[in-house]
C-alpha cells in the first residue's frame, strides 16, 4: 500500500493530473474561440488573469473563495463577450489574420499591464489567493490523493460536463455549432452569428476565470502577473495535441501535456529550467505527424 | 472549416499597388521624388553630427528594429508566413556576436556575417519542419521559439558573475577611424548595413524571388501549378529573413553593448516588437518596417518611466493603429496619396473621397 504513496511516479503523475486540469481549462477556452472565431487568442491568459484578479479582489473584500470565484466568472463572462463585441469584431471585418494576432497581443501587453497597475500596490510582488480546497488527502482504498488535486479534477469534470450539455442538448449550443461551422447559412436560419460569437467569447473567460483562480491557489506562495504566461504555452501545446477544434482533446491534451511536463522534469536533469522544452517539443512532434492534432479534423482547402 | 484555412492567404495585407502608384509618379512629378530621395539621403547623413551620443545611440536601435522588421517583413509580410520567433533568430545573432567578441576577442565587425548566418542557419532548421504547418500554427511554433530561447542561453551561457549576460567591453566597440567619435562611427555602419539591406529586400521582392514568394502567400496550390517550388522558396524566406533579424541582433550587442537573456520573456518581447513594427508600418511593404521602428521607439520613449502604463499604452496605441489603419502606415499613405491624386487631376481615377479603391481586395477569387 505504501509503495503506491511513496513511489516517485504516483506523486508526480498526480501532480501533473493536478497542472493538466488547470491546462486543459484554459486550452478548452482557446478551442472554443477557435472554433466560434477561426482565431488564436494570445490575450487568453491575461484575460484568465484579470478575472484571477478580480477573484483575489473579491475574496480580500471578506467574499469565500467558492462565491468569490462566482462572482469573478459572472464578471468574466461580460467582459469577454464585450472584449469579442468592442475590440475583435471591428477588425476582424477586414479578413486579415495578421491583424487580428496583433490585436490579440495589443490585449495581452494591455492587460497584463492594467493588472499590474490596478491590483498590485507599487512595492509589492506578489499577492496571496486563498485555497480553494481543503489540505489533507483523500484516502482510496491503495493510495492518498490530495484533496487539492482531487479538486482540481472535479472541476475539470464538472466543466466538461456542463459544456457537453450546452452544446450538444441545448437550443443555443446548436446554434453555437452551427454558427461555427457555416456563419452564413447560419444566418440564413435566423441565428444572429454575432451574439453567438459574443457567447463564445464570454464561456470561454469564464473558463479561465476558473482556470486561473486554480492556478493562483496553489498553497506555497502567492502569484504575480506572470502567473499565465508559461501556463498560455502549456495550454497551447494541449489545444495543439488535441486537434484545436475539439473540446475533448483539449481536455486530453491538457493532461498529457501536465502529466509529461511533471514525468519529464522529475526523471530527465538536465531539463531543470528549459523544461519548456517539453510542451514544445510535444506541439512540434505532433503537428509534424499529425498537422490537424489526435482529435482534429481534416481541412480540405479548395483553389 | 475550409474557409477558414483558406483566408489568410486570400487577402493580402497591403500589398496593394506596388507599382502602379510609383509609374504614375514617375510619369508626372519624377524631380519631386529625386527632391524626396536628396532630401532624406542628407538628413539621414547630417542626423549624427546634430545630436548628443545618447540620441544617436536611439536612432541606431531605431536602424537595427528596422532591420528585423524588414527580416519578418520578408517572410510575414510578403511570403504570408506568421513568425513570433524572430525575437530568437534576434537573440541567436546577439549572442553569436557577444560571445565571439567577449570570449574569443574577435574585433565586432567581423563577428557580423557570422551571426547573420548561423541565424540563417537555425532559420533553416525551423523552415524545413515549417512547412508542414501554416498561419496560426505557425505563430505557435515559432512562438514556443521566442520563449525557450532565453532558457536555454541562460543553461549554457555563463557571463560575467555566472548570468546570461554579456557585455562587450568599450574598446570593443569604438570607432576605427580618427575622424569620426564612436557613436557617429557606430551610426554610420549602421545606416550602411540598414541601406544595403534594404535595398536588397527591395530589389528582391521586385524580382523573381519576390514574385514567387507573394504568389507562394496568395495562393499556395496556384503557385505551385506554374512551377514555383513552394517548399523552396519558404525555406529561403525562412532563412533570409533569419538572416536578417541575426543581424539586426548583432548590430543590438554593437549599440547597447549587452546580450542579455536573464529575462525569460525577454526575446518574446522582441518577436512582438517586431511584428508591431511591420503591421504599424505596413505589412508587404519596403517603406513599412522602417516606419513602423520609428513609431514603436517614440511611443516607448513617451511612455518611459512609467513602468506599468508602457506596455498598456503600447497595447492601446497598437489596437488603435489596426483600427485605423488596417494596411499599416504606408497603406494609409498610399490612399492618401491616391486620394489627393484623385482631387488635383479633376477627380478623374478614384472618385472623391473613396479610399476603397486602392486595395484590389477580392484577389482572383477562389472558385
Amino acid at each position: 500500500m505504501d509503495a503506491l504513496n511513496d513511489s516517485l511516479f504516483v506523486t508526480q503523475f498526480l501532480n501533473g493530473i493536478g497542472l493538466g486540469a488547470v491546462y486543459a481549462s484554459v486550452a478548452l477556452a482557446l478551442v472554443i474561440i477557435y472554433r466560434t472565431t477561426g482565431l488564436l487568442n494570445f490575450a487568453q491568459g491575461e484575460m484568465a488573469l484579470f478575472s484571477t484578479f478580480v477573484t483575489w479582489w473579491l475574496t480580500e473584500r471578506g467574499v469565500a473563495i467558492w462565491p468569490a470565484l462566482l462572482g469573478s466568472m459572472v464578471f468574466s463572462f461580460f467582459a469577454g463577450a464585450a472584449i469579442e463585441r468592442l475590440i475583435i469584431r471591428p477588425v476582424e471585418k477586414s479578413k486579415n489574420q495578421l491583424n487580428l494576432v496583433i490585436v490579440t497581443l495589443g490585449l495581452f501587453l494591455a492587460i497584463n499591464a492594467v493588472c499590474q497597475l490596478l491590483f498590485i500596490k507599487p512595492g509589492q510582488d506578489q499577492v496571496l489567493m486563498p485555497l480553494m480546497f481543503p489540505g489533507g488527502k483523500l484516502n482510496l482504498i491503495v493510495i492518498d490523493i490530495p484533496w487539492a488535486i482531487v479538486g482540481r479534477a472535479a472541476v475539470l469534470a464538472v466543466e466538461c460536463a456542463v459544456l457537453y450539455l450546452l452544446l450538444q442538448k441545448t437550443k443555443i449550443g446548436l446554434a453555437l455549432r452551427a454558427v461555427a461551422s457555416n456563419p452564413e447559412s447560419s444566418r440564413l436560419v435566423g441565428i444572429n452569428p454575432g451574439t453567438m460569437l459574443m457567447l463564445g467569447w464570454g464561456i470561454a473567460a469564464v473558463l479561465g476565470a476558473v482556470a486561473g483562480t486554480m492556478a493562483a491557489s496553489r498553497g506555497l506562495g502567492g502569484f504575480d502577473t506572470s502567473l499565465m504566461q508559461q501556463v498560455l504555452v502549456y495550454a497551447f501545446a494541449a489545444a495543439a495535441l488535441g486537434g484545436f477544434d475539439s473540446p475533448l482533446g483539449a481536455v486530453v491534451g491538457g493532461l498529457i501535456v501536465g502529466v509529461a511536463r511533471t514525468l519529464t522534469v522529475q526523471y530527465i536533469g538536465w531539463l531543470e529550467g528549459i523544461d519548456l522544452i517539453v510542451p514544445l517539443g510535444l506541439i512540434f512532434v505532433v503537428l509534424l505527424v499529425r498537422p490537424n492534432g489526435l482529435f482534429g479534423r481534416n481541412i480540405v482547402e479548395r483553389v | 472549416m475550409s474557409d477558414r484555412s483558406t483566408n489568410l492567404p486570400d487577402t493580402p495585407p497591403a500589398f496593394a499597388t506596388p507599382s502602379a502608384p510609383v509609374v504614375a509618379g514617375e510619369k508626372r512629378l519624377p524631380w519631386l521624388r529625386i527632391v524626396f530621395g536628396v532630401v532624406v539621403a542628407v538628413v539621414a547623413l547630417a542626423l549624427p553630427y546634430l545630436n548628443d551620443p545618447s540620441t544617436n545611440q536611439i536612432f541606431c536601435q531605431v536602424m537595427y528594429l528596422a532591420l528585423a522588421a524588414m527580416g519578418l517583413n520578408l517572410l510575414t509580410g510578403y511570403n504570408g508566413q506568421i513568425s513570433l520567433g524572430h525575437g530568437a533568430f534576434f537573440g541567436v545573432g546577439a549572442f553569436t556576436t557577444a560571445i565571439l567578441v567577449v570570449d574569443h576577442g574577435w574585433m565586432i565587425e567581423a563577428t557580423f556575417p557570422v551571426a547573420a548566418l548561423l541565424a540563417a542557419l537555425v532559420g533553416v532548421a525551423v523552415g524545413f519542419p515549417a512547412l508542414r504547418v501554416k498561419g496560426l500554427y505557425l505563430a505557435l511554433i515559432t512562438l514556443g521559439l521566442a520563449v525557450l530561447f532565453p532558457l536555454v542561453v541562460k543553461k549554457f551561457v555563463h557571463g560575467s558573475g555566472g548570468v546570461a549576460l554579456l557585455k562587450p567591453k568599450r574598446s570593443q566597440v569604438s570607432s576605427v577611424v580618427d575622424f569620426w567619435a564612436d557613436d557617429i562611427y557606430r551610426y554610420y555602419v549602421c545606416l550602411a548595413i540598414l541601406v544595403v539591406l534594404f535595398i536588397l529586400a527591395w530589389n528582391l521582392v521586385r524580382g523573381r524571388m519576390g514574385r514567387a514568394m507573394i504568389a507562394v502567400r496568395d495562393q499556395e496550390v496556384a503557385a505551385s501549378t506554374v512551377g514555383i517550388g513552394v517548399a523552396n522558396v519558404k525555406v529561403w524566406s525562412f532563412a533570409l529573413s533569419a538572416a536578417y533579424a541575426g543581424l539586426a541582433g548583432a548590430l543590438s550587442v554593437y549599440i547597447d553593448r549587452t546580450a542579455d537573456a536573464t529575462n525569460p520573456i525577454v526575446y518574446f518581447q522582441r518577436s512582438i516588437e517586431f511584428l508591431i513594427a511591420v503591421v504599424i508600418g505596413g505589412a508587404a511593404t519596403i517603406g513599412g518596417p522602417l516606419l513602423g521602428a520609428m513609431l514603436l521607439v517614440a511611443i516607448r520613449r513617451r511612455t518611459e518611466g512609467t513602468e506599468a502604463m508602457a506596455p498598456a499604452l503600447l497595447g492601446g496605441a497598437l489596437i488603435l493603429v489596426i483600427y485605423v489603419l488596417p494596411d499599416g502606415i504606408v497603406g494609409g499613405l498610399r490612399r492618401l496619396s491616391t486620394w489627393i491624386r484623385g482631387r488635383t487631376s479633376g477627380g478623374a481615377p478614384p472618385p472623391d473621397g473613396a479610399p476603397e479603391p486602392v486595395a484590389p481586395a477580392p484577389a482572383p477569387s477562389p472558385t
